[in-house]
């Protein structure tokens, strides 16, 4: 984005920043909500989702926001007051600070960050924090204990994510996600550059261990026992509602299509196409138009991969506090080190 | 009250040991979490006192009577026909199961038999609602575990069972069908034929479930070696039903009791598990689920023809005498001892209700579980608030 | 053939259904733009024959929850015949159904000898006020027209003289 801005001044630059975070946070997390929540859900469950508002429910959301706004708000007598009012924003902060060094395109990013995986990797577990509080401060056994679950469930899974996302870093040879996507753009399978390599290729392991990771980080099922709504009732968001409930509740779905952005710039070559295509040879060549259909080609990416982790949401069971534990420590992290040795292994060798 | 003091001086003692226990170790308090009257899990109002470790349970104890309704006061102030109308709102998922052994039983206080095609009617629609009542628990069981498609899947199929039941008796949920010497009325046209299809649709139904929910590695992990009920200990708590055959106990009542229904008219095959945890007990009713519809589609090839109703007067009065009747229901084992005095109304009526002896084991099940198994092994045992509470 | 792992084969159970939904359509109903009939014999709301009446009260005594309230006096009204004695007829002030506390047992209308009690399937009478759940003889008398005549019976069964 810098390079499209650059010749307006500092505060206006930071106002379409601002603007532009929050369009790439909140479109995202109302399409997710309406395609997967309410009509994917449904047609798995054999019928049709909110019908009534708008054209095929269409305007549903609108309708649920503006029911949330209205809505008192409670806190329990007990609760940490300002902690408590605290923990959705915090929560929500993480998605925004998530998005800053998402790259949509060769000009289009918020931030061109160096270190752009080691911060995002970072970033992402603030929301820990804000899960946490929210956990302490309704001074509710079953928020205390959802949010427990939630701080030892997102600690446990920030590691094998960091692992397998250290075998792309190995592979592209950079932090940067820019260069990452470049990286998979310009380069070649044995020489054929038909397809780029995405690196789903190469790190297939490390991509499903990303995955699951990720649904782990966004407490979906199978991982959803810090929500748990059959056993702790709604776990840390028992005593939310109304507007600190929209927020955990945008912040949720948000999360959700900003790890799927990061992962589809990771693993499925984010907003590039294959430069072959068009005889690119450096970022600096890119067309123009692709500021353009960059961001679309991330959005789809981002949909697929959304799609998938709300399959895998309304398809599974969940698993035990313990066994989830059991499964990143003794399954997740030695597979992903593994993972690890062979890529250092590979990359040495070719 | 004695038997009482001594329960709760117990209950006091353990948790005082779990406490020093604990402090022993990690100097830490355990906690006292009141899972209900009103929680997601327990469908209804009871009421789990869960004192725990950490998240393991040191001991549980479920409180009911959140919604004790009075039924067998208040069948004494009712004539027999009165009763019924009120007794199929005891286990409300399998409502006509609840109308038979009362019905049986003033009709052996009477001393007369329904007709055999009121029989076979009956044993038809026993099977129904034991279906749609064994069904919804099937899906249930996924929302219980974390997995919300299964309920929505059984709701859907469930509703082509009870659309049957309402079609015959005219109520969906409380047919009250049942009368004293026979039924109400004979089946509507084209009953036969609808019930075909939807037994092949509850099949397909069944398999679906078996692809979401059983063959899932994740429900197998929940649900494999967590709740073990041995055998003995079953017996000794007067489990019935699934949860008696999934420790591995061959009994069931429509095959080892003599009552005039249709049971023994048609072959079927009971099913034991001899696991006896939650796996075991769902698996059991997933396979009692696809024998019902089996032994419906049976017993519609051999419905008899003739009356439905046998010569009873129009001003029921049972003579006076007692009777016992218990029937296999959808929960396990319900009966009713009928005291009459040769009035229009019963004198006493007990309701033996099948799953407030199903979760008298839950103190001893709970015991060091972890609070995600309380729920896997509530759900697996399988109750409902009414029947527990009456 | 090697074993689909159950977690795949969960999956396709969910997207087979999906892709069923979107081919065929849901099994939903959207109740206010379309509506399922209920059978012949559901038991929707009680309807009122007032000319069979006699307020012989049976149907009241015989109440699970007594939700039925009946008044009535006797009236003579003028002879069949010429010349003959005036007759005693039951008149019927007040014929009260509260469907607030009815439990849709039925036995009221088995039990009328006279034939003045008919189910009829209708069930969209919910009121915003409990009160107006109570409907009297002429609202009863409204539903008549609703009754549905009695379906025929499955093969095998005995013609019975009940309606």
């Amino acid at each position: 984005m810098l390079g499209l801005i650059a010749g307006i001044p500092y505060w206006a630059q930071s106002l379409l920043r601002v603007l532009g975070g929050i369009v790439a946070v909140l479109l995202p997390a109302g399409t997710i909500v309406y395609v997967f929540l309410f009509k994917m859900m449904s047609f798995m469950q054999s019928r049709l989702g909110p019908m009534e508002a708008g054209p095929f429910g269409s305007l549903q959301l609108f309708a649920e926001v503006g029911k949330w706004l209205q809505k008192e708000d409670l806190y329990p007598e007990r609760a940490d007051k300002f902690i408590f009012k605290m923990a959705p924003l915090i929560v929500l902060s993480s998605t925004f600070l998530l998005v800053a060094v998402v790259p949509f395109g060769p000009d289009a990013w918020f931030t061109n960050f160096e270190a752009g995986v080691f911060y995002a990797l970072a970033v992402s577990s603030v929301s820990v924090l804000g899960i946490l509080i929210a956990g302490w401060a309704s001074a509710n056994k079953y928020s205390l204990l959802g949010g427990l679950r939630g701080a030892g469930q997102l600690i446990a899974y920030e590691l094998p994510m960091v692992l397998a996302v250290i075998g792309v870093v190995i592979q592209a040879d950079t932090m940067n996600l820019q260069q990452i996507v470049v990286a998979q753009n310009a380069g070649s399978i044995f020489g054929w550059d038909g397809l780029g390599n995405p690196y789903i290729l190469t790190q297939f392991i490390g991509f499903i261990i990303f995955m699951i990771a990720v649904q782990a980080e966004l407490t979906q099922t199978p991982f959803d026992m810090p929500i748990a709504e059959s056993e702790l009732v709604s776990g840390y968001m028992t005593e939310y509602s109304g507007f600190r409930f929209l927020i955990f509740f945008i912040s949720e779905f948000a999360t959700a299509g900003v790890f799927a952005l990061i992962a589809s710039i990771l693993f499925l070559g984010g907003w590039g196409v294959p430069f072959s295509w068009f005889g690119w040879t450096s970022i600096d060549s890119i067309d123009n138009w692709m500021n353009v259909v960059g961001p679309l080609i991330m959005f789809t990416k981002m949909m697929l991969l959304v799609f998938v982790i709300m399959w895998v949401r309304f398809s599974y069971p969940r698993f035990r506090e313990d066994q989830l534990q059991r499964f990143a420590w003794k399954v997740l992290i030695p597979l992903s080190l593994v993972n690890i040795m062979a890529t250092s292994v590979l990359k040495v060798a070719f | 009250m004695t038997m009482l003091g001594d329960r709760q001086q117990l209950a006091y003692i353990a948790s005082q040991a779990a406490d020093a226990r604990v402090n022993v170790e990690l100097e830490t308090e355990g906690m006292t979490l009141n899972i209900g009257p009103q929680h997601p899990a327990t469908h209804g109002t009871l009421r789990i006192i869960a004192r725990l470790d950490g998240e393991q349970v040191v001991w549980a104890e479920p409180s009911c009577g959140y919604m004790h309704r009075g039924y067998e006061k208040l069948t004494e102030v009712r004539t027999f026909p009165q009763v019924t109308a009120l007794v199929n709102r005891i286990d409300w998922l399998g409502s006509f199961a609840n109308e038979v052994p009362f019905i049986l039983a003033a009709e052996q206080l009477m001393g007369i038999e329904a007709p055999p095609r009121a029989q076979w009617i009956r044993t038809i629609l026993f099977e129904l609602s034991r279906i749609a009542n064994v069904s919804l628990v099937l899906g249930d069981l996924g929302v219980q575990l974390g997995a919300i498609t299964p309920v929505f899947f059984a709701f859907r199929d469930r509703e082509y069972v009870l659309n049957l039941i309402e079609g015959a008796t005219g109520g969906r949920f409380h047919p009250n069908f049942d009368r004293i010497g026979g039924l109400k009325d004979d089946l509507p046209a084209g009953f036969i034929d609808e019930t075909r299809a939807v037994m092949r649709k509850m099949r397909k139904f069944c398999d679906e479930i078996e692809g979401l929910l059983f063959g899932n590695e994740i429900f197998e992990a929940r649900t494999r070696g967590i709740g073990v009920i041995p055998r003995d200990v079953a017996l000794q708590y007067g489990l019935s039903g699934a949860n008696l055959r999934g420790s591995g106990v061959d009994w069931d009542l429509r095959r080892d009791q003599k009552l005039p229904m249709a049971w023994d008219k048609v072959d079927w095959k009971v099913w034991t598990h001899p696991d006896g945890d939650s796996y075991a007990r769902c698996w059991i009713r997933l396979q009692e689920v696809r024998e019902s519809t089996l032994i419906v589609e049976k017993l519609l090839d051999s419905l008899p023809s003739g009356p439905v109703m046998a010569k009873v007067p129009r001003i029921i009065k049972v003579p006076e005498g007692e009777a016992w009747v218990s029937t296999e229901n959808p929960l396990g084992e319900m009966g009713y001892y009928v005291v009459s005095k040769g009035e229009l109304g019963p004198f006493r009526v007990k309701i033996r209700s099948a799953s407030f002896n199903n979760i008298s084991i839950v103190p001893w099940l709970l015991k060091g579980v972890y609070v995600p198994d309380i729920i896997t092994i509530l759900a697996s045992l399988y109750f409902i608030l009414g029947d527990i509470d009456r | 053939m090697a074993k689909v792992p159950g977690l795949l084969k969960g999956l396709g159970v969910t997207l087979g259904t999906m892709v069923e939904t979107v081919k065929k359509g849901a099994n939903t109903v959207q109740y206010p733009h379309e509506k399922e009939t209920p059978p012949i014999r559901a038991r929707g709301v009680i309807a009122l024959h007032e000319g069979n009446c006699t307020s012989c009260m049976l149907c009241a005594r015989s109440c699970p929850d007594w939700c039925i309230y009946i008044e009535g006096h006797k009236e003579l009204a003028p002879p069949r015949r010429a010349g003959g004695k005036p007759r005693q007829v039951n008149k019927l002030d007040r014929f009260d159904i509260d469907y607030a506390l009815c439990m849709y047992c039925g036995i009221c209308v088995e039990v009328c000898p006279f034939d003045a009690l008919f189910w009829s399937p209708e069930y969209e009478y919910s009121e915003p006020r409990i009160a107006d759940l109570l409907h009297d003889k002429a609202k009863l008398g409204e539903w008549m027209e609703t009754v549905p005549e009695a379906p025929d019976l499955e093969a095998g069964a005995e013609k019975k003289g009940k309606k």
